[in-house]
Formats: structure tokens, C-alpha cells, sequence
């Protein structure tokens, strides 16, 4: 369960969701596109284009795909990241993990014809009656598990289907969770009416998640959350967490330290599954930036070295996990080192 | 015997704990119930392996009853009409649906569960629960939770002679206040505390963590001083070094 905490205006975090539905389109898994606010055709019409001509790349996406649906098992992380997906790739013999992505354009229709993708638009789906049993949960929050559940039992992704032989990986992007669009009021008051609706939605996601093979990435503006218990909660039911800061409209946009970099990246929280320990890289200090075609997430380094930045390795936790979740940050134009996003 | 350790974490991960306390008392050949509210089946077993021991086979011998939350959940909510009826008896996160705020038919599973039958041959009974802050996220009221861990103080630690570990999370500074009143409260009820924190210096690669073992001298006298110590960890990738 990849869990975003928005920055201020949600523009970053908006690019970081693409990427994620981006990644699933080319590697063909399905996709699950939800949100209050944007309808979702919309969303999937921007997604980045993926670079296919990139120098650094040897093969396409279907290596990638193929390997990852080998080796995988029934246990479904969810991660919460923004940046799980770092993955150092200067070489292009190691194995692949995700893709590079070009900002700039937006991804041609043909390559999501073969892809199935499943949407749920808050205010479509609000006229449907829930059939799920209720467990006191803010009605939205209920039609969207409601929804989930329906398509991954029907299309099979919790392996209920014994007849088909291909399984597949089921990508879930849900935008924007918690914001007063969703019908819930953590964002506007600070003892708001229900609190544990969306800690029980987010636990039964992760019910769900675990049981089938799907990943999923979630969006929170957790700027507007007044309640901070909430976060600390939420942070304990997800497997990865990442908060983007922008610094947008801040007082750091001027400050020379981050002169090269748009926002910084804090890795909160990073999944701990089927082993004792979790991988934690060498250094905490990350920023992106997003440049005219490229998105790109690099250790922070203060502007008189001026060396190339060096990505975070990732190392076999984290791999792990990224592997299901990798879409490609743009690549660097000259050598430099590569973080998959 | 009859003791009840709390296992607490603070800007840090403390499971480690609980796999490594699976693991004793599977081997000191216990019978242990297992909550596990946060993490699947697969998880907690690869990891035991890595350990060296199999959770299927303590499974299917009866050495292990294990709630699976995240499962147990789903089949709540999404399961069919006839397959409640079925199964006779309510599921044990059952708070979950209905308004009822009390976790009693939780309690009723860890007690049958926990219960000596006549086919086990099996030292003491053992509850396990990770992890409790869970319950409060999921719904449940702070002193709904604190009487499910005195029913099962009762039970499983005077009546069973068994022993009960729980992991919580808490935070210094935390907002959370509910968590924090169960945290305390459990603090002062148990006999021995193990609280693994974050370096207080910041991050640091070699060393995870530090853990403080607070032993309670005894409960009913307060003058003593409890027996604190305190190591620093690292966790590998099968143990724990200190």
C-alpha cells in the first residue's frame, strides 16, 4: 500500500499517481483508477508517454512484465511510497524494473487498448446502492471496497479462478483519499464525525490487497488533516510511506540549498514483509525535480558539490516490493544514474 | 508463569519481538494463540523459517491457533449469508460491523482457543497480539480494548497460568491520545516492559535501535525500583544482535 502524503497544491503527487498507472499500462497489468475528483478517463488520458527509444534501455516492457509475474507470490504488498521505487540502473544489462517516462507527452490510445482498466468516479457511482455490509463506514469508502473486491474476484486476481493459467497484477490508484470530496470531514474539523472510517477503509484495503495480487498507491492530502492521530494510524496500517513537499509558495523556494530541486521527499516509512528487518538506504535526504520532460528523485546535495548525483540502490527489500510497482522516472540525459520510480 | 510482557515501540519497528517470541514459546513447545491483526499468514511463517520453525506444521498439529485479521475481516464483510450460518459461531471481529463496542466475541475465541483440551499435551498457553493499536484504529473503544486485555489476564494468566505478550506502538509527542491512555495503562499492569525505540541521535546504519528491558520488581510494592536495562540492537536478517 504506497501511501502519498499530497503536497500543498497536488501537483507532484498527481505526477507520482501517473507514473504508477503509467508503469501499469505499458507492463500490461490491469488498472484501477479511483477518485472523487477528476473523472478517471481524464486521468488515464495523461498519462506520460514512456520513452521507448531511450539509450539506456535494451529491451522493452514484456522482459520486465514476464519476470515479474514468474516469481511472484500470493502475498500482495501494499506500498505506500513515493519513492519506493528507486532503483539504480546505469547499466542496462541489470534487470529492468520499471520504465522512463516523458512529462511532456501523453500516452498514445493504442497502448491502453489491451489493457483492462476498471474506473470508479465518486459521483458516478454514488446513485448504486452498497451491497456490502456496512461496518460503519462512510458510504463512499464502502461502494469504493465494494468495487475493488468485485473486480478482483471477477477477474480473478486472488487466484479464485483456477482455470486461468496467466495471472496478473491488478494496479489500484486511488486519488486524493480523505479530502471532503469523499464525503469525509478529517480534512475540515478536527474532531470530525467519524473518525475511524478511514483507518477501517484502509485496513480492509489492505485485506484485500494481501489476499489477491494487486498493488496500490494512494494519494492523502495530509496537510488538511487536522486530527493528527489519524496520521500516526494510518502510517501504522500502511506498508511504505512517503511525503512530498513542495516547495511551492514556501520560503525554502528561494533558499539557496535548494535551488535545484523542487520539493523534497521524505521516506517515512518503508515495507518490512517476510523478513526480520527492512532495507533502509543510506541516506534520508531526498528531493525531486521536475524538469521539462523528466521527473526525477535524487539524493539531496548541497549546490557547491558539484558532482553528479547519486540515486538511491535499491536493495532487495525494497526491490521486492518494487517490482510491483515500478514506472519509470525520466531519465537523466547524461550518465547519471537512474531512479525508478 | 502468569506473566504479561508488553512490547512497545516508539519511532521504530518493534516486530521483530513478536517473531522472535512466536518462535520461543512455539519451541519451548507452548500452546500460543495468535492474534496477528496487521500482517498476513505467508509473513509471519517465512519469517519463523528464517528462525527455524514452520508455522503450517505447529498449525495443523494444534500448537498454534492463529487469527488471521486481515482474512478474517474480509470474510466479514464480504462474505456470503450461508456461510455464517454455517460456521455456527460469530466471527471474532465482529466489533468491526456491528456498533457493538465491545470486543467480546474477540475474547471468546482466544479462550476457546487457549482452553486445555484432551488431546494437547502442551506446557502452558500463550497469548500473542500484534498488534493492539490495531483495535483502535479498527474502531474500538480505549476501554473496550483495555477489558478485552484484563478478561484475558484473567483467563489466560490466573486461571491457565499461561502468559500474554502485546506489541503497541506509541510516540513521545503523540497526538493520538487514545493509544496513549492503553499504552499507559498497560504499562502499569504488566510485569515486564520491552521497549525498543529509535536512536535518539537520529538514523544510523549499524545500529537499529535500543531496546529497555523494564522488569517489574513486584506489582504490589511500589517502593521498589523496577530493573531497567538497556542494550542497543541490530537487526540481521535471521537474528538479532545486541
Amino acid at each position: 500500500l504506497v501511501f502519498t502524503e499530497e503536497d500543498k497544491y497536488g501537483l507532484y503527487s498527481n505526477l507520482l499517481f501517473k507514473y504508477f498507472l503509467a508503469e501499469g499500462v505499458v507492463c500490461g497489468h490491469g488498472l484501477f483508477v479511483a477518485s472523487a475528483k477528476e473523472h478517471p478517463d481524464n486521468i488515464l488520458k495523461q498519462l506520460p508517454a514512456p520513452l521507448l527509444d531511450d539509450n539506456y534501455r535494451n529491451e522493452l516492457g514484456e522482459e520486465a512484465t514476464s519476470a515479474k509475474s514468474k516469481d511472484f507470490q500470493d502475498s500482495m504488498k501494499i506500498a505506500w511510497r513515493y519513492q519506493n521505487l528507486p532503483k539504480m540502473e546505469a547499466s542496462p544489462t541489470s534487470t529492468k524494473f520499471g520504465h522512463y517516462y516523458d512529462v511532456s507527452k501523453t500516452m498514445s490510445p493504442e497502448l491502453f487498448q489491451s489493457v483492462k482498466w476498471h474506473s470508479f468516479y465518486l459521483p458516478e457511482e454514488l446513485s448504486s446502492q452498497p451491497k456490502m455490509k456496512s461496518c460503519n463506514m462512510n458510504s463512499a469508502y464502502t461502494r469504493l471496497l465494494q468495487s475493488i473486491q468485485r473486480i478482483i474476484y471477477q477477474e480473478g486476481f486472488d487466484g479464485s479462478d483456477p482455470q486461468k493459467k496467466q495471472r496478473n497484477i491488478l494496479r489500484i490508484g486511488i486519488q486524493s483519499l480523505g479530502s471532503m470530496l469523499w464525503g469525509d470531514d478529517i480534512c475540515s474539523s478536527e474532531t470530525p464525525e467519524d473518525i475511524h472510517s478511514l483507518t477501517k477503509f484502509l485496513y480492509v484495503l489492505r485485506g484485500l490487497l494481501r489476499k489477491s495480487l494487486s498493488a496500490c498507491i494512494i494519494t492523502l492530502p495530509a496537510h488538511l488533516i487536522q486530527n493528527k492521530a489519524i496520521m500516526e494510524r494510518v502510517t501504522n496500517l500502511s506498508d511504505t510511506v512517503v511525503g512530498l513537499e513542495s516547495f511551492i509558495g514556501s520560503e525554502r523556494e528561494t533558499n539557496p540549498l535548494y535551488r535545484d530541486y523542487h520539493g523534497l521527499v521524505h521516506v517515512h516509512q518503508i515495507p518490512r514483509l517476510n523478513s526480520l528487518i527492512c532495507d533502509v538506504s543510506d541516506t534520508k535526504d531526498l528531493a525531486f525535480r521536475l524538469k521539462r520532460k523528466l521527473f526525477t528523485i535524487e539524493r539531496l546535495h548541497l549546490p557547491p558539490d558539484l558532482s553528479d548525483t547519486v540515486s538511491r540502490a535499491s536493495k532487495q527489500d525494497l526491490a521486492e516490493s518494487a517490482k510491483l510497482l515500478s514506472s519509470g522516472c525520466g531519465a537523466m540525459a547524461i550518465g547519471k544514474k537512474h531512479l525508478d520510480f | 508463569q502468569g506473566k504479561f510482557t508488553l512490547l512497545r515501540d516508539t519511532r521504530t519497528d518493534g516486530s521483530f519481538l513478536v517473531h522472535h517470541f512466536l518462535s520461543f514459546y512455539l519451541r519451548a513447545g507452548c500452546k500460543v494463540c495468535f492474534l496477528a491483526l496487521l500482517q498476513s499468514f505467508s509473513h509471519y511463517n517465512i519469517v519463523a523459517q528464517k528462525l527455524g520453525v514452520s508455522l503450517t506444521a505447529a498449525r495443523e498439529r494444534g500448537q498454534l491457533v492463529f487469527l488471521e485479521g486481515l482474512k478474517s475481516c474480509l470474510d466479514l464483510l464480504f462474505g456470503e449469508e450461508k456461510e455464517e450460518e454455517q460456521s455456527g459461531q460469530p466471527s471474532p471481529l465482529q466489533f468491526m460491523s456491528e456498533g457493538a463496542s465491545n470486543l467480546k466475541a474477540l475474547f471468546d475465541f482466544v479462550q476457546t482457543s487457549l482452553n486445555p483440551t484432551s488431546d494437547g499435551s502442551w506446557q502452558g498457553p500463550v497469548l500473542l497480539v500484534d498488534d493492539l493499536s490495531v483495535l483502535l484504529s479498527l474502531g474500538a473503544a480505549p476501554v473496550a480494548v483495555l477489558d478485552f486485555i484484563h478478561y484475558c489476564r484473567v483467563t489466560v494468566c490466573s486461571q491457565l497460568k499461561g502468559n500474554i505478550v502485546v506489541l503497541v506502538h506509541s510516540n513521545e509527542d503523540s497526538e493520538d491520545e487514545e493509544n496513549e491512555l492503553v499504552v499507559n495503562s498497560l504499562c502499569h499492569h504488566s510485569d515486564l516492559i520491552l521497549w525498543a525505540e529509535g536512536l535518539a541521535t537520529g538514523f544510523c546504519k549499524d545500529v537499529h535501535g535500543e531496546i529497555k528491558i523494564i522488569k517489574r520488581a513486584s506489582l504490589e510494592l511500589m517502593a521498589e525500583q523496577d530493573h531497567v536495562q538497556i542494550y542497543q540492537y541490530k537487526i540481521q536478517d535471521k537474528n538479532v544482535t545486541f
